[in-house]
């Protein structure tokens, strides 16, 4: 393979808008008295009221079935709400996808196109969007750097590994430079060690880029870990029970293993522990998302 | 016992000799049989004496292979060109589909032979009403396998087109298409063996009114002459044609599909 990386800057920083956008306390993304009921009449979800700033990382937790995926479809506009609206950056979605506007989303499974190589699965969505070829290598290359996946360029998704193949599926969406990262229980499907790891290394990308993530997972410890405000669901019918700012050390930056196994990240979990356990101990108890801050 | 080499344990050597070595056998066993039991050619000719028909009779059959193969592969292409666009209109939306369906069945459930001699009334060039009696045998696995195949594309990645706004050209050249391509070639690896079928059963039908040169023909006139060896090897040269056009697809399938769809890996 041809080695020409030194060319590029190392860490690709996002271009970032010269003038604030205007309105720069607008919320990216606000859901506002959502609510979703399907055709056969199950209620997915109960009137969820959200905000999300920018540089948030948000994590939604909770069981199979509280309605998180659902909320981060809606959030994707890859579903509509049955009531209440979304607005992302204060406007509808025909706003998403300018310039300082951009949304992504990775999925639960890697979803690469296996007749495509690694590269070509990055370039995709800049494909389908008609970047000029010269404008999408450079992008393609740094957000293959990003996820330590630069030596596989020209492997195929059957020669990577989960992890790998998941890499490559944030680097997908980390190519088209998102303002708001969508993400739905992407390393679910991975072991512990390779989970924690790319919990990480997106720790360590959020970090350093502008970037607002709303991550959902069923795993306590991966929400702690990873965010820096946590919103516990429930489920049946899926509703918001508690929204929870994790204030601990590293929130601006890297959160090292030594945070995993310190008292604050144990505490915080008991406190979502406790949430979850709770709701589902009284069954359809609304009033609990009152107790959320304390 | 033959010492064991390293090569009868290569897979891919057995994969080939064992069905030669059965073939032999096989053959082997027919000749002395019909030896032994002094069976007349007339019932059923030896091997050898069929090789030796097929060898002294080649100038006949060979005119006649090639009218056969014409028209196979005349059919072939016409299923293919018009199973593809027909699929393409099938998947446009679920109301064409479901309204143009159950016609696409009536190709596939229609018996060939009862419309055969409709078709060759109906159409006065003989080689036209054979190729169009072929391609209605061979159109319907075309039309199912790649509608199947332009609908059978992977929920995520829909979305993922879906979310970057992907045009609905965009969406069939890069994801439906490409996702199609298994189920095509499976459909293309049944369509040509009955492109042949089609092809000789319409030949036997025009053959049986008087009209033909094909391989089916030669078999309809060498049955009326008793003249069985040669009927053998006509049947000999329509197996072999079947067998080498099923090569050619599994081929294709292969280099087309290499690297990445599991039917062709390992």
């Amino acid at each position: 393979m041809k080695r020409d990386d030194h060319t590029l800057p190392y860490a690709v920083t996002w271009e970032q808008g010269v003038a604030a956008p205007a309105g720069l306390s607008d919320p990216v993304l606000s859901a506002q008295r959502v609510e979703k009921t399907y055709r056969n009449g199950t209620r997915a979800l109960d009137e969820v009221k959200l905000d999300i700033r920018r540089g948030e990382f948000i994590s939604l937790l909770g069981p199979s079935g509280c309605g998180k995926s659902t909320l981060l479809k809606m959030f994707a506009g890859l579903e509509e709400p049955s009531h209440g609206h979304i607005r992302w950056w204060g406007k509808n979605l025909a706003t998403v996808g300018t310039a300082d506007h951009t949304l992504a989303m990775v999925f639960q499974e890697a979803t690469l196109m296996p007749w495509a190589s690694v590269e070509q699965n990055v370039r995709l969505p800049l494909d389908l969007n008609r970047m000029p070829r010269t404008e999408s290598d450079v992008r393609v290359r740094a957000a293959l750097k990003l996820v330590g996946l630069d030596r596989f360029y020209q492997a195929y998704p059957r020669e990577l590994s989960g992890g790998m193949q998941m890499r490559a599926s944030i680097a997908r969406a980390l190519a088209t430079r998102p303002n708001l990262l969508l993400m739905d229980e992407p390393f679910g499907a991975l072991d512990e060690f390779t989970r924690n790891r790319l919990d990480a290394d997106l720790r360590k990308i959020w970090s350093e880029q502008d970037l607002t993530v709303v991550f959902v997972t069923h795993s306590i410890y991966e929400a702690v870990y990873l965010s820096s405000r946590v919103v516990v669901m429930a489920a049946r019918p899926g509703r918001v029970i508690a929204d929870v700012p994790i204030e601990a050390p590293g929130a601006g930056g890297m959160r090292d293993d030594a945070f995993r196994i310190s008292p604050e990240f144990m505490g915080y979990c008991k406190i979502l522990s406790d949430y979850l356990t709770q709701a589902n101990q009284e069954g359809g108890d609304h009033d609990a998302h009152d107790a959320a801050h304390h | 016992m033959m010492p064991m080499t390293p090569l009868i344990t290569n897979p891919r050597f057995l994969r080939v000799a064992a069905p030669l070595l059965i073939g032999v056998v096989l053959l082997l066993a027919w000749q002395l049989l019909c030896t032994a039991l002094a069976v007349p050619v007339y019932l059923v000719p030896t091997p050898s004496v069929i090789a030796k028909t097929l060898v002294a009779d080649w100038g006949l059959l060979s005119d006649s292979l090639l009218v056969t193969l014409k028209i196979t592969f005349m059919a072939f292409a016409l299923s293919v060109l018009l199973g593809v666009a027909i699929a393409f209109v099938f998947v446009q939306s679920r109301f064409i589909e479901v309204s143009l369906f159950p016609y696409a069945i009536i190709l596939q459930v229609t018996p060939i032979v009862a419309i055969a001699p409709l078709i060759i009334i109906w159409v006065k060039e003989p080689t036209f009403a054979l190729v169009i009696c072929a391609t209605i045998m061979a159109l319907f696995p075309i039309i199912s396998n790649t509608t199947l195949g332009l609908r059978s594309v992977n929920p995520g990645l829909l979305n993922l087109f879906r979310l970057n706004k992907a045009s609905r050209w965009q969406t069939l050249r890069r994801l439906r298409i490409p996702s199609a391509l298994p189920y095509f070639f499976g459909g293309l690896r049944i369509s040509s063996g009955l492109a042949l079928i089609g092809a000789v059963v319409a030949e036997f039908v025009a053959g049986t009114g008087g009209t033909g040169s094909g391989l089916a023909y030669q078999i309809l006139q060498a049955g009326f002459q008793l003249n069985i060896p040669r009927l053998f090897a006509a049947l000999f040269l329509i197996t072999v044609t079947g067998i080498v056009l099923f090569l050619a697809m599994m081929a294709l399938s292969r280099v087309a599909l290499a690297g990445w769809h599991e039917s062709e890996l390992g």
